[in-house]
């Protein structure tokens, strides 16, 4: 043990250095190196180009997730586009020795849900993926970087990249979130105090009692949303919680190894008194089920409050901020976001699509019906996520409901595949980006929300807290 | 690796004003489905470009004006959002080779250096001064000089910020990390033997 207090970041950094460059930046070795076929081709098409190898095809893991369509199984898929990205991520990953959790696998899935559930995802290990939400494995106490095509050759051929060290921010909340408040919440309530750029240069440690009573899929939607307050990296430090969710997993450690692995992982928890570069400190009682009302993340009121008007703003900026994004959304300023009405429900995505998220809109939404003309899609994360909850018949649940249950995909949180709103619906939503566009058409609008909170929306229709929907007490 | 030694950029430049401008909106994803970055300088913007059926909407970047300018002028945390490379390479295709704001994301602004793309940062009346000087004669040239942290422009000059570690790549050619880091292979191999999870299955 070294006399200086550490923090996660400073010792996972320290034991990924391999040296400094020479514009000062640090050659820091990625553990592991997750791929999929949006960021990846052109990184292979330079790899080929410049002659080289993946120096550690072990440590890279592939699988396909922005492009599969969630209602069609049989390749060719109709979108030609499509079929050729998932043909180029099945030949690079067979020419460079790459294991790839194909739709045949049964592994499939998004690439920040696949990770965890395999047991790649580690405490004390560095992660880079080609997609912002790789912060997302923070949540198990590793530091996991979003990159860009660039970086994924520079990992695949090097199983490195150069990078300056982050300052470390401790976000800590405490106490007990009240009933219908979630770690979607906690996020949204999170990048609403500290801004969409407040997070820019940092890593965000989020810790205190809420933290520690999470479990690690609500850890896991903290950390995905991270990059949406401009940090690149968030992540909890690992504890018993980490250690049985990894136990037992395809990648984990056995036997030994596994006793060895654990006393390993708890070594890089930050360390009793260690400095942080800042502090700031939440109640969880503070924290209502909040939504968005704008075009980015941080646009966020609690489901009780007025639609931001202008003369409300804080600064100019503030000012011409709410003025585009309520005429982007067509929100009246001032009045209540409860009671927008809605077209469309999305249940999925990196941030909210998994076993815990539909078994909450399962609990609440038996005998309950989404209202007439909402179009309502529940998509599994992953293909484990959607057997687990085929297996607890999570998926009649949704259907009889009114969900159309769907295979495993990103689906409708990016617009890559067939699933996109159409003209300017509403879209209830809860997976991490309401910017322009996002989900697929020009003007399509999307307000971020917890998965309750997006089935309160489907059965009545608008925008609704769904503590009195469901009577959540 | 010999790469070029950026150490200023000259042209024309034009400002697309707005903070919070994310990387969906520079390329909006559904232009992502390809397997190489060729051709997607013309969808730049396309969105804010056109209207939902197609017709252009007379963005700052379509005024004739402005056709051939190589640096874009922009607001706070330009490239924010998503990690996609497929934003800086469009703006590199649609022959920008500078960008000033008033800050950048993070990996929107490493993935651009690692282009060659020098992103600087410049106070917000100073990028409005020299929008000014833009809007009032479109062919003045600007110098984005990154070695001296300063934007020339007419007889006018605003200082200029910039990460000493990009600054440092551009102007001595090693902004591509990449065979720096295949250089330092050898070393990788020895941190990797000291870490149990990186051991072969």
């Amino acid at each position: 043990m070294s006399a200086q207090p550490k923090s996660l970041f400073e010792k996972v950094w320290d034991a990924h250095s391999v040296r400094q460059l020479a514009n000062g930046q640090t050659q820091l070795l990625i553990g592991t190196h997750l791929i999929h076929e949006v960021t990846s081709p052109q990184a292979f098409g330079m790899l080929r180009d410049l002659g080289l190898k993946v120096l550690m095809p072990h440590r890279t893991f592939a699988t396909v997730d922005h492009i599969v369509p969630t209602n069609e199984l049989v390749e060719p898929y109709k979108d030609p586009l499509a079929q050729a990205m998932m043909d180029e991520l099945r030949k690079n990953c067979a020419q460079f020795g790459v294991t790839f959790f194909d739709r045949a696998s049964g592994k499939q899935g998004i690439v920040h849900i696949v990770g965890p559930e395999q047991g790649i995802t580690q405490p004390g290990t560095t992660i880079a993926c080609g997609d912002s939400h790789t912060s997302t494995h923070g949540a198990f106490g590793a530091i996991a970087f979003g990159i860009g095509t660039s970086q994924v050759r520079d990992v695949l051929a090097t199983q490195t990249m150069a990078l300056g060290a982050l300052k470390v921010r401790r976000i800590e909340v405490n106490g007990k979130l009240r009933p219908g408040v979630y770690a979607k919440d906690v996020i949204l309530h999170i990048i609403r105090k500290l801004g969409v750029n407040g997070g820019t240069g940092y890593a965000y440690e989020y810790a205190g009692t809420t933290f520690d009573g999470f479990t690690m899929e609500e850890r896991m939607t903290v950390c995905n949303m991270s990059i949406e307050g401009g940090a690149r990296v968030g992540y909890v430090n690992p504890d018993a919680t980490t250690f049985t969710y990894l136990k037992g997993r395809p990648y984990s450690p056995t036997g030994a190894a596994w006793d060895a692995a654990v006393t390993r992982w708890q070594s890089f928890a930050s360390d009793a008194g260690c400095r942080y570069d800042d502090v700031v400190k939440i109640d969880a009682a503070d924290i209502a089920p909040t939504v968005t009302w704008g075009i980015n993340p941080g646009q966020g009121i609690s489901i009780v409050e007025n639609i931001p008007s202008p003369e409300t703003a804080t600064s100019a900026d503030d000012k011409a901020g709410i003025i585009e994004a309520l005429a982007y959304m067509k929100l009246p300023a001032g009045q209540p976001i409860k009671g927008t009405k809605i077209n469309v429900a999305f249940l999925g995505s990196c941030t909210n699509g998994r076993l815990s998220d539909f078994q909450e809109v399962a609990k609440y939404i038996q005998g309950k019906k989404v209202a007439p003309g909402v179009r309502a899609i529940a998509v599994p994360g992953s293909q484990i996520v959607a057997l687990q909850c085929e297996k607890l018949g999570l998926d009649k649940i949704l259907a009889e409901a009114g969900f159309e249950w769907r295979a495993a995909g990103c689906s409708m949180c990016l617009a890559m595949n067939p699933d996109k709103l159409i003209g300017d619906e509403l879209c209830a939503s809860s997976s991490n980006r309401n910017f322009k566009g996002r989900q697929g058409s020009v003007t399509g609008r999307t307000v971020l929300m917890s998965p309750l909170m997006v089935a309160a929306a489907a059965v009545t229709g608008h925008v609704a807290d769904a503590r009195e929907v469901f009577a959540v007490n | 690796m010999a790469l070029e030694k950026i150490t200023s950029v000259s042209g024309r430049g034009v400002y697309v004003p707005g903070n919070d401008i994310d990387t969906d909106r520079i390329i909006p994803a559904r232009f992502m489905k390809c397997v190489v970055f060729d051709g997607l300088g013309e969808f730049l913007f396309y969105d804010v470009r056109h209207t939902p059926e197609g017709v252009p909407t007379g963005h700052p970047i379509d005024k004739p004006e402005h056709k051939g300018a190589k640096i874009l002028l922009s607001g706070a945390n330009f490239g924010c959002g998503s990690s996609r490379e497929h934003a800086p390479q469009a703006i590199h295709k649609a022959g920008f080779r500078a960008v000033i704001a008033e800050n950048f994301a993070e990996i929107f602004f490493g993935n651009s250096t690692t282009l060659g793309i020098p992103c600087v940062n410049a106070a917000r009346e100073d990028i409005a001064k020299v929008a000014a000087a833009i809007e009032k004669n479109p062919n003045i040239e600007l110098v984005v000089d990154v070695a001296a942290l300063e934007v020339r422009y007419g007889s006018d000059k605003i200082p200029v910020t910039q990460r000493e570690s990009a600054r440092d790549g551009l102007v001595n050619g090693r902004w591509d990390a990449i065979g720096d880091l295949i250089d330092g292979i050898p070393s990788v191999q020895i941190t990797a033997a000291r870490l149990p999870y990186m051991a072969a299955a």
